[in-house]
């Protein structure tokens, strides 16, 4: 039956159920790691980059792929930047043991 | 690769990036998640590779863009995050409309048909516009939150009717470019265009305070958009990550209007304030009387007091006050105060914005609370220092009638004694007096918060 299947479908299917899992990890997150939240989401969706691989990806090289290349460049600022800037972020809220008190 | 590894590896790739999320829960495991998400994305863009021909050329652009990145992510100041998240919002917002372009100008490369069936058009129409609108959305964002540009509100007449029309408009071209039976590049371009601007003008007429909202609702955008080019090149890897980043975005808005009182299209529709406030005139005419001190004042009461709560606002960013702070939170606590942070979820420009300012400065974050956690506390508090917040801690919220009623704010006008920091009595964001001010166990200390809060560091 799968292969009778519009590939559209499938790729719905796909998306609604994604759109639950985030919705109900995304719920559990504390307020106090919002910004964090934050930028790792913007990390993610750094994942714009794949798209932006396929497009800089044929051999021939015409203008849309060094369109493709530009892109490359600018979701890889935000993968990078993303992930690494919520590492910073979280190294301190990990400095908590120092000052023991309450 | 054949396709089915590819798509086995991106499987893999989403279920880090579920994990990334799920970490967040605590600070304890929010490493550890952050790990999960490099580790995604690694799998993700190594499978990706091996799909094109053209990897020197990839590398060295992922290289180029990975310095970047990662000399921001460095040098960036924690008081100007927002900024960068919306900066980078931007970019993914570019990055899909240049993907677009790239795709209606040659669909066979990404596994297309060389003439794009109908619903592929509709795919792409969607990715471009959601994408133009978070690039130039952000940009507008960018610039408010940076100081780069003014916080208030851009607001003329006709504005809503002006977004409607060219929304219809831009319908119009897509649907046109829909229709047509060869690349349409003419409405495809019209329908960017558009879209640009309706970006655009749809955040200048959204205030400074409102920026919350507006972050966490192009962070979803971004997301949406990621998704939107995936549906165009059936790659389920943007799908599900996409939708992830999507939802959460939408969740944080949520919460932020909540935080508010305010629906979502309200602060959408924009309009509402401004971030510089004028004098504070009562609306009947009479100037009602305060009291002012001095920071040794403040420092001997506060002193003397068996529990303080601090309320940090946006105030408390813009003076850049962290570090101080945490000083005169440490002296308190010497004397045996009990020292405590009272968060606002809409506490300045971005959700958690105080929290990560109040650890950067290494202030333990179980000293930090939600403003659940501590509200019923105010009541058995000797001091409560506000510093640069207004609109949060305004009992007019309780008042029916005014234009604040039933939004959620800190108690702070139930405890013994309030200070405020304040640089002078200009109304907050809302525009409204605000009665905390002129309570009879309120004391007001004008300037600018890291000096006054140095002031009573040294005054203790």
């Amino acid at each position: 039956m799968i292969g009778e299947i519009d590939p559209f479908i499938i790729n719905l299917t796909v998306f609604v159920l994604a759109i639950f899992v985030g919705y109900h990890v995304v719920w559990n997150v504390t307020p106090a790691l919002h910004t964090p939240l934050m930028s790792v989401t913007n990390a993610i969706s750094g994942i714009i980059l794949v798209g932006a691989m396929l497009a800089a990806g044929p051999a021939e090289t015409d203008w849309g792929v060094w369109l493709g290349a530009v892109a490359v460049t600018l979701a890889a600022i935000n993968v990078f930047g993303g992930f690494l800037v919520s590492q910073r972020m979280l190294e301190m809220f990990k400095k908590k043991d120092k000052k023991g008190n309450a | 690769m054949s396709a089915n590894m590819v798509a086995l590896a991106y499987l893999v790739a989403s279920v880090f990036f579920i994990l990334a999320l799920k970490g967040l829960s605590s600070p304890e495991s929010a490493r550890r998640g952050n790990l999960f998400g490099m580790v995604g994305m690694a799998i993700a863009v190594a499978t990706t590779l091996t799909l094109t021909q053209n990897w020197p050329l990839i590398l060295g652009c992922i290289a180029v863009g990975g310095i970047i990145g990662a000399l921001v992510a460095q040098r960036v100041q924690m008081t100007a995050m927002p900024e960068l998240v919306a900066f980078m919002h931007s970019l993914v917002g570019l990055a899909a409309v240049f993907i677009a372009v790239a795709a209606v100008n040659n669909p066979v490369s990404f596994g297309l048909p060389e003439i794009l069936p109908g619903g592929g058009k509709l795919e792409l129409f969607l990715g471009t516009f959601i994408g133009a609108m978070t690039w130039s959305g952000s940009v507008i964002a960018f610039l408010k939150l940076s100081g780069r540009m003014s916080g208030t509100p851009i607001v003329f007449t006709g504005q809503h009717m002006i977004n409607l029309l060219l929304a219809i408009i831009m319908i119009g071209f897509g649907l046109w470019f829909f229709f047509s039976e060869t690349t349409n590049w003419t409405a495809f371009i019209a329908m960017t265009t558009i879209a640009f601007i309706l970006g655009f003008l749809i955040i200048i007429p959204i205030g400074g305070a409102d920026m919350p909202v507006v972050i966490s609702m192009l962070n979803s955008y971004s997301g949406w958009a990621a998704a939107g080019i995936g549906f165009s090149l059936g790659n389920p890897m943007l799908i599900i990550a996409g939708s992830l980043v999507g939802s959460s975005g939408a969740i944080l808005s949520y919460i932020m209007c909540k935080a508010m009182n305010r629906p979502f299209l309200s602060v959408i529709l924009g309009g509402f304030g401004s971030d510089g406030g004028t004098a504070a005139v009562a609306d009947d005419g009479v100037q009602k009387t305060y009291r002012s001190g001095s920071a040794e004042d403040a420092a001997f009461l506060m002193g003397n007091a068996d529990s303080v709560i601090i309320v940090p606002g946006y105030g408390l960013a813009v003076a850049r006050a962290q570090h101080a702070v945490k000083e005169l939170a440490e002296k308190l606590h010497e004397k045996g105060v009990n020292v405590r942070f009272a968060i606002h979820p809409v506490a300045g420009r971005m959700p958690g914005h105080m929290n990560v300012l109040l650890a950067e400065a290494e202030i333990p974050y179980e000293q930090v609370l939600e403003m659940d956690e501590i509200n019923s506390d105010f009541s058995n508090t000797d001091v409560v220092l506000v510093l640069g917040a207004n609109d949060v801690v305004n009992p007019a919220a309780n008042v029916p009638g005014s234009p604040i009623y039933g939004m959620p704010i800190l108690d702070a006008h139930k405890a013994r004694t309030v200070m405020v920091v304040k640089r002078s009595m200009a109304v907050g964001y809302a525009g409204l007096d605000n009665d905390l001010f002129y309570m009879d166990k309120t004391m007001m200390i004008f300037g600018d918060a890291k000096k006054v809060v140095e002031h009573l560091v040294k005054a203790l």
